[in-house]
């Protein structure tokens, strides 16, 4: 019984006639069929990226970290640029998923099972840049507090980078706990389809023995809803002590308190762009048009071209602040290491600029925001740009400091530094395909929930009535005289 | 192990679901269980069962992890290995405000996560009672549980008038998973039903 109402102005987030069979026939199709030619290239690809990447690592391990151009003035490179970067992309997914949640956007429901899926692959690809780069990988258990025969000499608790540990793998447990609490009665319905008994058997391991019991359902609901109010300032919170990594520091251009709001919108800007990415192609390849609309995708562009221009105050105020404040070495790193395009990195600046906050205003325009094209480009666009915003952060400002005898000359990464880029990619990609295959991409359940409110074939049913009581409602309200009629012109 | 009677109708829309699952209560027969492919609101309030105490849980969950954290911490950085951090206080609360934070949200999480898995008895491996396999496709299955004096072809074409697509009679093991919910299903001569 659907005591929710929406409004036929409203555009439909399911597409076409559709019963709760034909959603699930949709949604699961994709897994019962043996996957395309083309799917087994991208794997394939991507596994080899995965090689290169292992084996890079490996180099780094053996050879330790002189491997990777870092020296002593750039001590954060390539490494932490990645590092942050994957992280922020891996904020949409629980943006998606809990805030939107919190916030009854019904069209989260098409689109975050894979942005969740991708920001658990992201975090995983994130993490693995911290823990390479302390050289003695085999040490890394020492980050974690536990009464150790070394005095016990314990982490040290006010160090951002400690936050950063519990931060990263909080954000990593309760995301994975999310997702997969969502992915319980989906698995039910695929282990329920399945022909084959080794299906029904690997299905019905991941169902967890689901059969939809109401009592289950209840709880269900409460644990979602509970999870994403923990979720929401957990999202908030992650790319917020990602930023104190930076802003506790005393280093111009780190050192700034605009630095968490600032880092959050980049965070959701730069995930909602890869999530763009991988639906737009994902709808495509699997046909799931009718459940990923044009719609969504506006939405999405919308939130893209919001958190583009946030990002964009933020590096203008930036700049004010480096004249206002007076200091002669914030002054130095904002207009001369980043803004003066003829400085040795100036280039990596104006990227930024015109990747992240020149080139999304493209997305005021409707008709931008719903082409395809235009989307897919401008979504690899913010992601190069992004890219580029934490290496311009994390580079110019160390490559020249407070003494002129350390300046660094020109760091340029190894090849086994861009292996481990590449590497990363490998992981994310080769998880995605695999969770592409055998997961069921789209929350099957969620869209079931909000089919009779805004499916389109629904709607079309409810739209008659609805028209009918806006007359009546005007007739109703109509002037005595009866020429003026209220609210009749304006619907 | 006993086996048990059931009898179970299969419904194709939650709008007939609902006053059929109303009428069954009002004639008196128990409901074990409605299994649907979503979450149907209003359904538990329909079969008369109370609100989920897992939210009570996460905040013992939460208030521990605070605990955890904040203790924890303390005894380390004021007791046990108080080190001298450029002449700060050993006691410094404002820094340890992200891990406490983080701490409390992971126990919250994880804590409700294993609850409800325990409480609904989910886990890898564990296979149940499935009474229609469409139930987790497109059907909204009510199962009614047959007493001694169930005449279970009265109720069988009770079920078909109120709009039951399909009806069966089943038999099922009353293990452990199968759990009733006999504690919490008020029955409805003892409150005030209405359909939120």
């Amino acid at each position: 019984m659907h005591l929710k109402y929406e409004s036929q102005l409203r555009e439909p987030l399911v597409d076409g006639v559709k019963d709760y069979h034909q959603v699930t026939e949709d949604i699961v199709r994709p897994i019962e069929a043996k996957p395309s030619k083309l799917w087994y290239i991208g794997f394939f690809v991507s596994a080899s990226c995965l090689l290169f990447g292992v084996y890079s690592v490996y180099r780094e391990v053996t050879y330790g970290i002189g491997q990777w151009n870092l020296n002593k003035t750039i001590g954060w490179g390539w490494d932490i640029t990645n590092f942050v970067w994957w992280v922020g992309i891996g904020h949409a997914g629980t943006l998606i998923s809990a805030i939107l949640l919190l916030f009854r956007q019904g069209w989260r429901t098409g689109v975050n099972r894979a942005a969740e899926a991708m920001t658990i692959f992201a975090v995983m690809c994130a993490g693995q840049f911290p823990i390479f780069h302390m050289g003695r990988v085999w040490m890394c258990f020492f980050i974690f507090p536990y009464p150790n025969t070394r005095g016990p000499v314990w982490p040290n608790f006010n160090s951002p980078l400690m936050w950063d540990v519990f931060a990263i793998s909080t954000y990593f447990t309760v995301s994975l706990l999310f997702w997969y609490s969502g992915l319980i009665p989906d698995f039910g319905t695929v282990r329920d389809r399945a022909k084959t008994k080794l299906r029904k058997k690997l299905y019905g391991i991941a169902s967890f023995g689901w059969v939809g019991s109401t009592k289950h359902w209840q709880r269900h609901e409460a644990l979602s809803l509970v999870l994403a109010g923990l979720a929401t300032p957990l999202v908030l919170s992650v790319h917020t002590i990602v930023s104190m990594d930076f802003a506790t520091s005393v280093i111009p251009g780190w050192h700034t308190t605009i630095f968490p709001p600032y880092f959050v919108a980049g965070a959701i800007f730069s995930g909602f762009a890869m999530t763009q990415t991988l639906l737009v192609v994902i709808r495509k390849v699997f046909n799931l048009q009718e459940y990923i609309t044009l719609g969504h995708v506006e939405a999405m562009n919308k939130v893209i071209v919001l958190t583009g221009s946030i990002v964009g105050c933020a590096y203008l105020t930036e700049l004010f602040m480096g004249w206002y404040s007076q200091n002669k070495y914030e002054g130095y790193t904002f207009w001369y290491s980043r803004a003066n395009l003829f400085s040795p990195y100036g280039w990596a600046y104006w990227g930024m600029m015109t990747c992240n906050v020149l080139s999304p205003q493209i997305f005021w325009f409707r008709k931008m925001r719903r082409n395809l094209f235009v989307t897919f480009f401008m979504s690899v666009i913010v992601n190069v740009g992004m890219w580029f915003e934490r290496f311009v952060i994390i580079v110019t400002s160390l490559y020249r400091d407070y003494l002129p005898s350390s300046w660094a000359v020109y760091y340029h990464p190894s090849i086994w530094e861009i292996g481990f880029y590449l590497g990363t990619f490998g992981l994310f990609f080769t998880c995605f395909f695999l969770f592409s295959k055998y997961f069921p991409t789209i929350a099957i359940a969620e869209i079931k929930y909000i089919l009779k409110t805004s499916g389109e074939s629904f709607k079309a049913k409810v739209g008659s009535i609805e028209m009918q009581g806006v007359e009546e409602f005007a007739s109703e309200h109509a002037h005595i005289d009866g020429h003026v009629v209220a609210g009749a012109h304006s619907h | 192990m006993s086996k048990k009677k059931f009898v179970v109708g299969a419904f194709d829309d939650e709008a007939v679901l609902f006053p059929a699952v109303k009428k069954v209560r009002m004639s008196g027969y128990k409901i074990h269980d409605v299994y649907t492919p979503f979450a149907v609101h209003g359904l538990d309030h329909a079969l008369g069962l109370r609100e989920t105490s897992l939210h009570t849980a996460g905040f013992i969950y939460a208030i521990t992890g605070t605990c955890t954290a904040l203790g924890g911490i303390s005894y380390v950085f004021t007791y046990d290995w108080p080190v001298n951090i450029g002449g700060k206080p050993h006691f410094a609360l404002p820094a340890w405000i992200p891990i406490i934070f983080e701490l409390t949200v992971l126990f919250s999480a994880v804590g409700m996560v294993l609850t409800f898995c325990y409480l609904c008895q989910l886990a890898p491996f564990v296979k149940k009672h499935h009474f229609h396999p469409r139930a987790t496709d497109d059907l909204f299955v009510m199962v009614i549980e047959c007493t001694a004096k169930t005449n279970v072809d009265d109720l069988q074409a009770f079920l078909t008038r109120n709009g039951a697509v399909e009806v069966s009679v089943q038999e099922a093991e009353t293990e452990w998973w199968v759990g009733t919910y006999d504690k919490e299903q008020r029955l409805i001569k003892d409150t005030d039903f209405g359909v939120a």
